[in-house]
Formats: C-alpha cells, sequence, structure tokens
C-alpha cells in the first residue's frame, strides 16, 4: 500500500494538474449537440479552450458567462441566465453543461436555482437539457470534475426507473476522463464482439476522434452520446464502470436505474482485460470470440518479448489518480519499478498503487523523484518533456495535454491490443534510449593516432545503468 | 599515415602468400587442420562436415566477416549480391571508442549482368576506390563469397591492384560461404590477418605520459587480445585494470581494433585468446614464427577474470606485475562480491540450462557457480575436448552435456532437468520465450557486457529481471474463461505437477 505524500510546499512549479472546471467541460464534450458554458470569467474558457484545442487538434466548442467586474461584485446570475439563453436560441443543442469555477464559486452562485429561473423564464426551451455541476478549480482535478459532471448528468438526465433489462443487450459504459477517443473505440469494438450494444456516457471517442464533416462549421460537438440514449440507459442489462473515480456517478446510476454494474479501475494490461472481457462474456452469455482469445495471445506473445526492457525498468510516472494508478498496475505487470509517482489530487485509489509512495505534487517533484531514483522512464503529459530532456530519460506522453504530439490524444491504451502497443512502445523507447558501457580511453593512447580520433557521440544518460 | 600505408601495401604485396586467385584446396586442408586445436586428434572434429536439412550456424563467410569487422577504421566490402552483406551489415554488438566506419555496410551488390558479363572484379576495383575516397578508411578488406568465387573473380589481384593503384592497404579475405562452416571462416579471416597484416608496421612507443601515471619502476609490458569482440563495449570493464597494472594491448583481433594497431601484433610479449578457439591459428603462428607465447582465458565471471590476469603475469614472468595483479585481484573481487551479494541471494540455488555457442560453456558456468546458481547441464557442440574436461572438472563427473541443439531437444532438457532459466545464444530467444521460459542472451548480438567484474553486476540484474518477471505468471495462467484448457501450462508447471 503506498503511502501517500501530501503536498508540502507552497509553490507549485511546473504544474502537472489541470482543473476541474476542465474536467467537467470535457465529459460535456462527450454528448452529442452539447456545448460547456463555464461559468466564470471569460479566460476561464479561453485558456480551457486552448488547451484542448492543442491537444485534440480540434475546435472545441466551449463557452463562457463571461464575468466581469460588475457580475462578479453585484452578481452574476443574469450572465447565467442570459448565456443558457442566448446558446439556446442561437444553437439549440440537446443539452448545456454549465461547470462553475473558481469565481462563480467564491461568489456563491446557486446554480440549481439559476437553472430553475431560466426555465421559468424561458420554457421554450425545455428541449435543452441544462446540467449545472460545481466544479470550483481551487479542489480537485480534471479527473474529479470529469467524475462530477458526469454524476450531474445523470443527475439531470436519467430518470428515476425500474426498467432495468429491459434492452436486453444493451449495456452502459461510463467512462473516467483517462479514457482516450481510441479508448473508447476499442471499449466498443470489444463490447460489440459480444453482441452487446453499449452506451458510452461519455462518449468522447465519438466527438473527439477527428473526423472531418460536411458541415464547415459547427458550434456544437460532432457527436458524443445522444441525449435519448443517456434518457434510456435505465432500461441497460448492465453497466460497466471505468475508472474509480466514477464510484459516486456509478452509485447514482444504480440507485436511479437499479441496473447491476460491474467497475473496473481501468483496462491496462492483461489482467485488467481478462476481468473486462469475463464480465461480457457473462453478461452477454456468450463465449469469448476467438478474435479476442488470439488478441490476448498476440499481447502475451509482447509481453514475453518485451520483458527484457521492461523488467527492472525504473519508470517515473506522473497524472491524475485514475491514470496513476492503471499506469502504476500495468508497469508492475511486466517488471518495471514505480521508484517515483506524483498525482495531482488525493484519491483512495491511490493506495492501490504498487509503488512506495505517492507524492500529491507537481513535476517539479516528479522530476526531483527521478532523478534521486534514477528513472529511465518518465510517464507523464507533455509537460514532462523538458524535465525529461534535462534528466537525459526518454518520456512516455499519457494524459492530458500532449501539446507536442499528432494523434497522442487519440491513442489507444486499453484493451490487449493497446497494451500490446504500450510495451513495444515502452520497449522501444528503452532500446532508443539505451546506455552503453562508457568507452575506456588506454593512458596508452595518449599522443597516437588514437588521440586524432573524431569519437562517437557519447550516449550520456541515466538509462542503463 | 600516408607514408606508412603505402608501405604497407607494398609489404602486403611482396608477401609470398599473397598471389593466389581463390582458395586452393591445399590452403583450406591446411586451415582445417589446427595442431592447436584439440579436435584435431578426433575423427569427428568441429570442423566436420554439414549435413543438408539439419544444420544451424554460419558459413565461412559469415565467420570471416564476424572476425574481423569490430577493426573500426576498416573498409568492409563484401564482395558478391546483396544476399551477403544485405542480411548481414551492421548486425554485430561490438562497441568502437572512436572511428563508426565498420558499420557502414559495403558491398558490390552484383547484379546478374555483373556475373555474366564477367565484370565482377572491376566493379570491385571501383568499390575500392570509391570507399577510399569518400571514407578514407585506414585500409581496405574486401571479403569474397560464393558466386565471386565460383565465377573465378580474382580478389587477391584486384586488391593488389587497388592496393598499388589508390596507396591504401587492401587486403583480400578469400571466404566464399561454401568453403565450409563459421568457424573455419573465424581461421580464414585469421590466416588473411596473420598473411597481409600483421608484422607490417612497428609498434609506437609508449607515451611518457603514460609512464608517468604508472609511476617509476613499473615496466609497461605489451600484449595481444585474440578473440575478445567488445561485445555492448564489455571490454570497458576490463581495460582500466590493463592500464592500471601496465598491460598495454598493443593489438586486438578484434574488438575495439584499429587496422595499424593489428599491425603491430607481432612485437607482443605475450597473446591472450579470449573464448574463441576459431582465432588460435593467429595465436599459434605468433608463437611460432615471432616467438609470442599465448594462453587461452575469459573474462566471463570472477574467476576467470582475475585468472586471466595471473596468467598475462606468469607469462610475462614479472615479480612486480605479479605482485600488483594479487592486489588488484584482491580489491577487485572484494567490492564486486560485495555488490553481489544481495543478488546472489536472489539467485541462489536457481537451475540453468546453458546452451552456448561463441563462449566456452565452462567459462559462464563458473560465472553462474560464483553466484550459488546450479548447472544441470550444458550445451557442448562447439565445444572441445579441452572444454569437456573442464566442465567435468567444474560441475563434476556426472555433468550433463547436451549435443542437440534442436529447439525440441532444448525444451525437452528444460523439462527434464527442471531448469528454470535458459541461457543461450540470440537464435534460441524466441525458442524459449515461445515455450514461456525465461531466458538470458549470451550472443554477439546482445545489448549487455558481461565482461569482468563489473560484467558481472550486468549479469546478475539481467539473470534477475528475466527470472523474477511477473509475465511469466500472466502468460503461464490460461484466460479466466477457459479455466479447462492447458494451452497455457508452462513446461516447468507441468513438470512440478
Amino acid at each position: 500500500m503506498a503511502e501517500i505524500i501530501k503536498r508540502s510546499k507552497p509553490l507549485a512549479v511546473n504544474p502537472l494538474k489541470a482543473s476541474q472546471p476542465l474536467g467537467a467541460a470535457l465529459a460535456f464534450l462527450g454528448i452529442r449537440n452539447s456545448i460547456p458554458m463555464l461559468h466564470g470569467s471569460q479566460g476561464c474558457t479561453a485558456f480551457g479552450k486552448v488547451f484542448f484545442v492543442r491537444h485534440f487538434r480540434e475546435p472545441i466548442p466551449l463557452q463562457t458567462t463571461a464575468m466581469d467586474q460588475m457580475s462578479a461584485i453585484m452578481s452574476a446570475d443574469e450572465n447565467v441566465i442570459e448565456g443558457l439563453r442566448v446558446l439556446c436560441e442561437k444553437n439549440r443543442p440537446e443539452m448545456i453543461g454549465l461547470p462553475t469555477t473558481g469565481l462563480s464559486e467564491t461568489q456563491g452562485a446557486d446554480m440549481r436555482r439559476l437553472v430553475r429561473t431560466f426555465r421559468d423564464r424561458h420554457p421554450q426551451f425545455a428541449a435543452t437539457a441544462v446540467v449545472p455541476v460545481n466544479t470550483p478549480d481551487y479542489s480537485g482535478c480534471l479527473e474529479t470534475g470529469f467524475a462530477l459532471a458526469l454524476e450531474a448528468v445523470i443527475d439531470v438526465m436519467v430518470p428515476q426507473s425500474a426498467l432495468a433489462g429491459r434492452r436486453k443487450k444493451q449495456v452502459n459504459v461510463l467512462c473516467a476522463s483517462m479514457l482516450t477517443p481510441g479508448d473508447t473505440e476499442a471499449i466498443k469494438e470489444w463490447i460489440e464482439g459480444f453482441g452487446l450494444r453499449p452506451v458510452l456516457l461519455p462518449d468522447i471517442g465519438d466527438s473527439l476522434d477527428g473526423h472531418l464533416v460536411d458541415a464547415e462549421n459547427t458550434p456544437l460537438t460532432l457527436g458524443g452520446t445522444p441525449a435519448n440514449e443517456i434518457a434510456h440507459m435505465g432500461e441497460s442489462v448492465a453497466t460497466l464502470v471505468i475508472g474509480r473515480s466514477l464510484r459516486k456517478a456509478a452509485d447514482l446510476l444504480k440507485e436511479r436505474s437499479g441496473v447491476p454494474d460491474h467497475r473496473f479501475d481501468h483496462l491496462l494490461g492483461l489482467e485488467a482485460c481478462d476481468a473486462f472481457t469475463l464480465a461480457l462474456s457473462q453478461i452477454s452469455g456468450r463465449p469469448v470470440p476467438a478474435r479476442i482469445d488470439r488478441q490476448r495471445a498476440q499481447l502475451q506473445d509482447a509481453m514475453v518479448d518485451t520483458h527484457f526492457m521492461t523488467g527492472f525498468l525504473r519508470v517515473a510516472p506522473a497524472a491524475d489518480p485514475d491514470l496513476l494508478v492503471a499506469l502504476g498496475q500495468f508497469f508492475a505487470g511486466v517488471g518495471a519499478e514505480i521508484v517515483a509517482a506524483v498525482a495531482t489530487v488525493r484519491a483512495a485509489v491511490l493506495a492501490d498503487m504498487p509503488a512506495a509512495a505517492v507524492s500529491i505534487g507537481d513535476l517539479e517533484d516528479l522530476e526531483r523523484g527521478a532523478l534521486a531514483q534514477r528513472a529511465q522512464l518518465i510517464v507523464c503529459n507533455a509537460h514532462a518533456a523538458p524535465a525529461a530532456q534535462r534528466l537525459g530519460i526518454p518520456l512516455l506522453r499519457a494524459g492530458f495535454p500532449q501539446y507536442d504530439r499528432v494523434g497522442g490524444y487519440t491513442r489507444t491504451w486499453v484493451g490487449y491490443r493497446g497494451a500490446r502497443q504500450a510495451l513495444f512502445d515502452v520497449a522501444n523507447l528503452f532500446l532508443e534510449n539505451h546506455h552503453d558501457i562508457p568507452v575506456h580511453r588506454s593512458v596508452f593512447w595518449a599522443g597516437t593516432a588514437r588521440d586524432q580520433e573524431v569519437r562517437p557521440a557519447s550516449g550520456a544518460g541515466l538509462v542503463g545503468r | 599515415m600516408k607514408t606508412k600505408q603505402s608501405e604497407v601495401s607494398v609489404q602486403a604485396n611482396v608477401h609470398p602468400g599473397g598471389r593466389y586467385a581463390g582458395a586452393k584446396a591445399a590452403e583450406l586442408a591446411e586451415l582445417l587442420d589446427e595442431p592447436a586445436c584439440v579436435h584435431n586428434k578426433k575423427d569427428k572434429s568441429g570442423c566436420a562436415k554439414t549435413k543438408p536439412g539439419a544444420t544451424a550456424g554460419g558459413c565461412s563467410f559469415d565467420g570471416a566477416q564476424i572476425a574481423l569487422l569490430p577493426i573500426a577504421d576498416v573498409a568492409h566490402i563484401v564482395h558478391g549480391p546483396i544476399a551477403c552483406a544485405g542480411s548481414s551489415w551492421d548486425n554485430r554488438g561490438t562497441r568502437s571508442s572512436g572511428p563508426t566506419l565498420y558499420r557502414t555496410g559495403m558491398s558490390t551488390d552484383l547484379t546478374e549482368q555483373d556475373i555474366i558479363m564477367g565484370r565482377g572484379e572491376k566493379r570491385l576495383f571501383h568499390a575500392v576506390k570509391q570507399a577510399i575516397d569518400d571514407y578514407s578508411p585506414a585500409a581496405v578488406f574486401i571479403y569474397s563469397t560464393c558466386v565471386p568465387a565460383l565465377i573465378g573473380d580474382d580478389i587477391a589481384a584486384v586488391a593488389r591492384a587497388a592496393s598499388e593503384q589508390w596507396g591504401t592497404p587492401v587486403i583480400p579475405v578469400d571466404c566464399a560461404g561454401f568453403y565450409g562452416t563459421k568457424n573455419l571462416g573465424n581461421r580464414i579471416a585469421g590466416e588473411a590477418m596473420f598473411r597481409h597484416v600483421i608484422g607490417t608496421r612497428e609498434p609506437d612507443p609508449v607515451p611518457e605520459s603514460a609512464m608517468a601515471r604508472l609511476g617509476p619502476g613499473i615496466a609497461v609490458h605489451d600484449v595481444n587480445l585474440i578473440g575478445e569482440y567488445n561485445i555492448a563495449g564489455e571490454f570497458w570493464h576490463v581495460a582500466p585494470l590493463f592500464d592500471e597494472l601496465g598491460l598495454r594491448i598493443i593489438g586486438s583481433l578484434s574488438g575495439d581494433a584499429r587496422f595499424h594497431e593489428v599491425q603491430t601484433m607481432h612485437r607482443a610479449e605475450a597473446s591472450m585468446v579470449v573464448c574463441a578457439k576459431a582465432l588460435l591459428n593467429v595465436a599459434r603462428k605468433l608463437e611460432t614464427d615471432y616467438g609470442v607465447p599465448f594462453f587461452e582465458g575469459s573474462f566471463y565471471g570472477i574467476s576467470d577474470t582475475s585468472q586471466a590476469f595471473r596468467d598475462f603475469a606468469r607469462m610475462l614472468d614479472d615479480a612486480g606485475l605479479a605482485a600488483r595483479t594479487e592486489a588488484m585481484i584482491a580489491r577487485e573481487e572484494a567490492r564486486i562480491r560485495e555488490l553481489l551479494a544481495p543478488w546472489a541471494e536472489r539467485l541462489q540455488g536457481k537451475r540453468v540450462l546453458l546452451y552456448t555457442g561463441g563462449v566456452k560453456s565452462w567459462s559462464v558456468v563458473s560465472a553462474l557457480q560464483d553466484l550459488g546458481m546450479t548447472v544441470v547441464a550444458t550445451g557442448t557442440k562447439k565445444s572441445t575436448e579441452e572444454d569437456k574436461a573442464r566442465i567435468r572438472e567444474i560441475m563434476g563427473d556426472d555433468a550433463t552435456m547436451i549435443t542437440d541443439g534442436s529447439p525440441a531437444a532444448l525444451l525437452q532438457a528444460f523439462k527434464d532437468y527442471r531448469a528454470d532459466i535458459l541461457i543461450a545464444g540470440g537464435r534460441n530467444l524466441y525458442t524459449a520465450l515461445k515455450a514461456r521460459i525465461p531466458f538470458l542472451d549470451i550472443n554477439q548480438e546482445r545489448e549487455f557486457g558481461y565482461a569482468g567484474y563489473e560484467g558481472m553486476l550486468e549479469l546478475v540484474r539481467q539473470l534477475a529481471l528475466t527470472l523474477e518477471a511477473p509475465v511469466w505468471g500472466h502468460v503461464r495462467r490460461p484466460a479466466p474463461w477457459a479455466l479447462h484448457k492447458a494451452a497455457g501450462e508452462p513446461l516447468t508447471a507441468a513438470q512440478e505437477a
């Protein structure tokens, strides 16, 4: 059980954390024909928009209640109502997500009351669901904001019912923020392989996978979970919950609908994949397709082939808790050692991190830990690239944001194939950075032809020994 | 450098052995008859004919090329169609402290037209020019292959002409694949070095700065290393100790070697034949022609490393050196044993099946025994009679020796002897992995250096890495939905059950 080391310094240097409203916005971006509107100053949204645009390399629909000096002091209630009205009038979204920010939370905005007021004043927009969620910047992180938003979506959009199992082939999948568009696509195929019909919430693989459409300009999300599918989640035979951060959201869905659920901390690596596959087999009553058995055998082969590189590999990951633990267990499962681990916030799941300790901190903590523990590989978002460079070790990109990679956002980690590719990539990073035994230059070479030789670039770095 | 090189080429050209078109039967027979090799006394020698349909291992070209390729400042031209160089260049783990020319693949890449029209020699001549013009090599080595040998290309004549024309030594290595095994190729390479290179230059004087660092009263001895290939740079684990003792390596065949150093190997006071028996002919001829005595040794394992230095001291007959050698050995052994202790605990009692290629089987055995591991059986297909005697000496009379190296036989042996790990060359790697058993690669393509005291640390790390890898558990367990299926059953588990 990992010891959790609390943040102990006043300054966050090279922050690891992204804020809650961003996570909430991301969750809403996985719902069809929707748009999130952050209740805060316009900067909250502008930064968030750039964050996602650069990560996904996609236009991101994101709006703001644009609080200014006056509304910050006097009241920003009208900003919210006006903002909702404008969005409804202009774009007719099926849903508007309404996360708060540090500013509006500090001011003390009562989001539920504001939504009621909006309903009273503008009944003509009743078709548009409005999902408020309290996501102050000053607590949690992207992962928790995402989870809170999902809980709020269920709260607003899934009616109380007792129709569980009416749609015999339909399964709900609650997807945590660690899942990429590539992951959600893989999960869908996985489930469909058992003749089941998945309803993913949210489905960022459908909205943020990066696909060209005929419309040149789209003010709303281009895909994602349709509102009417969400409304019928209570009729599914089962709910698959991926990510411990979704515990409360899953509790709520179960309470509303009575649909039995199967919970998974993550889907990285052989054991996690096996558990998921087994659950699908049980839910569907079907045998595991030969294709999946083959993929499993391929992963096993890759595990064996790469164990020379992954074994004893000193890894330093940093991420939001769900992803951190997923990565930690994945790496530990192939013989690597988690020598330094940094999480953004505390979470119960961190107790399961296969490491001596997890620091709650920033990338400075990661860099220092990696240096002190002679890490050979950093696994983190793209912000860790300079640190990895200073340490002379490779970086495997995981999490948000990944500015310096095309397609990084859609990497598939889950499933047998995702794990296999991850192993290949880790092994290749190791091979590329393999640190040779240092050259010994003999004292007897002084003044000889050997002295004048052009010497090969030394592979100075921490990798190898 | 320039003048020296032209001198060399002249010398190489007037050498009586230099005039020949293709290997004569008599010369090959002579190479197959290696008086210093123990196999010579038996009918069934290590150089026995290969068996169609049941042969693994490389050809003479392969053997010659790998023996010489580590000479780093040489342009190594493979004369033949692309198959020979195309599938073998840059395929060796040897490391250089300086030039990287040896890693530049060069081939005449003969075409059908070249062969039909007899343009191979001409192409080769121009290829040599191109290599010299573009890469200024210290020398050019030409490796002949099957096709030019069959069509009668006279690579020795081309080498002679090119050498005269461009003033850079050009050395023919007549090593067509069909001449025989890889082992024979090694000897052909050694023979080429002995004929054309060794003895064509005098060593540099010992630098005064080096003398000053060694201190007064300490004599510098010049020595050769034969059959050391600096795989993964592993010799750099050992090289500092040579410096410390005042042993100057004037020439090496061929790890991190330079052409101008190989030229001076006849001036060494002693040679050490490291592991591979294949270049024994060079050591023997250095002894008979130049009076350079040699001994055989290894840098694998603590005891062998120490023994190698003791043998140098003994052979050089220097009491001061012997005393300093003992002091160094005591210091290094104590240091490394302390560092190894925690690892040895983890490896204690683990059972090893050893199937080695180039590395002496007994040499690794002692390294493993140093760690408290049990070697349950060892492969002796490539071992000499002397090696087998050493094995019996180390492992006891009932030592199990395996001669059949086929995958099925190896796996059966692994099962029969309840081994925990297979240590073998790279070609057996995937045999082991497919059978879900831990594996350590000790062949030349490996990425890690195991030589010397320091190398033992890497060895234990790699042993523990594969033995303790959690992936074995994962890949041996059947899928949870197929509990009755036995596909994932590992050999060892089957054995235990």
